[in-house]
């Protein structure tokens, strides 16, 4: 095409040398090759930086949620049993009949936070006044939600059940929160099933429902 | 009297004039990369074999990503190191790209650093007065090399081990210390328990420090400026371009070109780099039938194993890289560049020759036929830097030199 042709409002931009300043607003034909080069390196910059970004995500073999077995018989009622699982402390306990009734006291109830469980910090199993399959056996994930420490295990007869060293979190025997305490939330329940009498298994639900740590509002 | 404080300075004699935005008077960052990266004159004659600086500092900054996602996901446990490679390759999400661009990277980064050096024993780009530059570039070139061996020995595969072994008995040859050394190398008299973490450490500090030597070495670079294939200094400004747009865009285009190449070393022909006996695990009770070093160190194996003698080996692959690092002083032609040296031309294909032939013996088991032309190339390797380049200084005629590069 002749040099003549080049419309007014496209300039001549062919010799960068030149210092051509006859057109410095409008539009010229190196700005479409320097926005089109710019804008393949910033793809290429971008597509390269997925597998870099991606490959910092933990490896799936470090995550993966496995099941233990827990056996329920030489657990003393009244006692607290700690297992380690997914990399957390699962708290066990086996509640005594005193306790229990305890729990369902009228006078207990007005001192909690989340009495009903309405939070979805368990399983739909375990959204009744005592937390659990069943009533006599309590699995918490023994973190507090305030700010993570490990709730050490203090039955009162007032209904206190875990005391929070930290921050002064106060729970009752079904990891209830109570009122005054720092912590916003229950305990969590992790998800788990009774697959015999006397033996329960971390990491698989009832049958028929489905709930995983991923779906705690806290941990 | 009071004494002179910064501000009683005479403006004319103040380095610079702090001008510009609030950051730029502080630290004029910005004023020194427009000088250096974008007005930075550069003569305007320069081919393609100037692109290998440019890729060198590309590769190294893959390796350095690529490496440090890598080191995140590795075990350096002699029971670890070899399951932690083989999650990286399976597992890790990603991981295989990351480790593919990063095996082919380093195969690359000699592929790149061998091409920059031939063409500057070329051009004659180690004269004066680049001396310093020349002997930063070869610092840099010993820790890559060094990286890559103890990266190599990392996925504590058969090779991997057995070339720690080789190289560690290697090290005990050298007189008086080298025993010690060996032992403070390995973590033991042979590598063990203790060498994944120990290689490990050294991989990434050599790797750290190939960036400071590099950031010399371009510091150097910009004090001399680039020389260039007529090997004439730039006379007139007519006789440069600036490096913005115009050696941006075009070491671009060959950056593309050897991304491509990367890449399909990569994604398509990974196994073209490794050896298959590094995918079983480290046997200390039985040695590979066959060890071959990787490519880029064949032609230091070919003259490691040329004399019946360890130490003698050893002396003699290391002085095959001194004489590279002597050359600004062994070479005392003051013409630069081979086009206009009728007889430094020739010897420079012999000798890169050589160089190919001794990779080619180093490749091959070191019986008859191969062992003795690695003796050759070797014998004709050093004739060529230690007698051929300070005879021909003196006897030979160059040709007329251009006046200007334009």
């Amino acid at each position: 095409m002749p040099a003549s042709a080049a419309s007014s409002n496209l300039s001549n931009d062919g010799d960068p040398m030149s210092g051509d300043t006859t057109c410095e607003t409008c539009v010229k034909r190196r700005d479409l090759l320097s926005t089109g080069v710019g804008a393949m390196a910033l793809a290429g910059a971008a597509a390269a930086a997925v597998p870099v970004i991606d490959s910092l995500a933990p490896n799936p073999d470090d995550v993966a949620v496995t099941t233990l077995d827990i056996d329920l018989h030489d657990l003393a009622p009244g006692t607290q049993r700690v297992v380690a699982w997914a990399g957390k402390p699962i708290l066990v306990v086996h509640r005594t009949p005193q306790q229990l009734a305890i729990l369902q006291s009228p006078a207990l109830f007005d001192r909690l936070r989340d009495p009903q469980s309405k939070v979805l910090q368990q399983g739909a199993y375990a959204a009744n006044w005592h937390r659990s399959i069943d009533p006599a056996f309590l699995v918490v994930v023994g973190i507090c939600t305030h700010l993570g420490c490990v709730p050490r295990f203090d039955p009162q007869t007032d209904g206190n059940g875990w005391l929070c060293p930290c921050h002064n979190s106060h729970f009752d025997l079904s990891g209830r929160v109570l009122k005054g305490s720092p912590a916003p939330y229950n305990l969590p329940v992790p998800p788990y099933a009774v697959v015999k009498p006397g033996t329960l298994r971390l990491g698989e639900n009832p049958a028929g429902s489905s709930f995983s740590l991923a779906d705690i509002v806290q941990i | 009297m009071t004494p002179a404080t910064r501000l009683d300075l005479d403006p004319d004699q103040a380095p610079e004039p702090a001008t510009g935005s609030w950051l730029e008077r502080r630290l004029p960052v910005g004023r020194a990369l427009r000088r250096e990266y974008r007005d930075y004159p550069l003569p305007r004659n320069l081919n393609a074999l100037w692109f290998f600086g440019a890729f060198a500092v590309v590769t190294l900054a893959a390796m350095i990503v690529t490496g440090i996602c890598l080191a995140l996901h590795y075990t350096p446990t002699e029971a670890g190191a070899f399951d932690s490679v083989e999650a990286i390759i399976r597992r890790v999400p990603s991981g295989w790209i990351l480790r593919s661009v990063h095996m082919a990277g380093a195969s690359c980064f000699f592929a790149v650093l061998y091409v920059h050096i031939f063409r500057g024993l070329y051009y004659g780009s180690y004269k004066a007065p680049r001396e310093v530059l020349w002997l930063s570039g070869f610092v840099a070139l010993l820790m890559v090399m060094a990286t890559a061996f103890f990266g190599y020995v990392l996925p504590w595969g058969q090779m991997s081990y057995w070339g720690a072994v080789v190289v560690g008995n290697a090290v005990a040859a050298i007189p008086l210390i080298g025993h010690p050394l060996a032992g403070m190398l390995l973590g033991g008299d042979a590598p063990g328990a203790a060498t994944p973490m120990r290689f490990f450490v050294l991989h990434m500090l050599c790797g750290g420090l190939i960036c400071a030597v590099l950031f010399i070495h371009i510091a150097a670079l910009h004090v001399t400026g680039s020389n260039n294939p007529a090997g004439i200094e730039p006379r007139s400004p007519a006789d440069t371009l600036p490096m913005h747009p115009f050696y941006t865009t075009k070491d671009g285009v060959g950056l593309c070109l050897f991304l491509a190449v990367l890449l399909g070393l990569a994604f398509l022909a990974p196994a073209l780099l490794t050896e298959a006996d590094n995918y079983l695990p480290a046997n200390p009770l039985l040695t590979p039938p066959d060890i071959t070093p990787e490519w880029y160190f064949t032609p230091f194996y070919a003259l490691l194993r040329s004399v019946p003698s360890r130490l003698g080996g050893l002396l003699l692959a290391g002085a095959a890289l001194a004489v590279v690092a002597a050359v600004p002083w062994l070479d005392r032609a003051p013409t630069r560049s081979a086009r206009f040296r009728p007889l430094a031309r020739p010897a420079w294909f012999a000798m890169a020759a050589s160089f190919l032939l001794l990779g080619l013996a180093g490749s091959h088991e070191a019986t008859g036929f191969w062992l003795w032309l690695g003796r050759l190339a070797g014998l004709y390797w050093f004739l060529h830097f230690l007698v051929l380049l300070p005879l021909i200084a003196r006897i030979e005629r160059p040709l007329p030199l251009p006046t200007s590069l334009a």
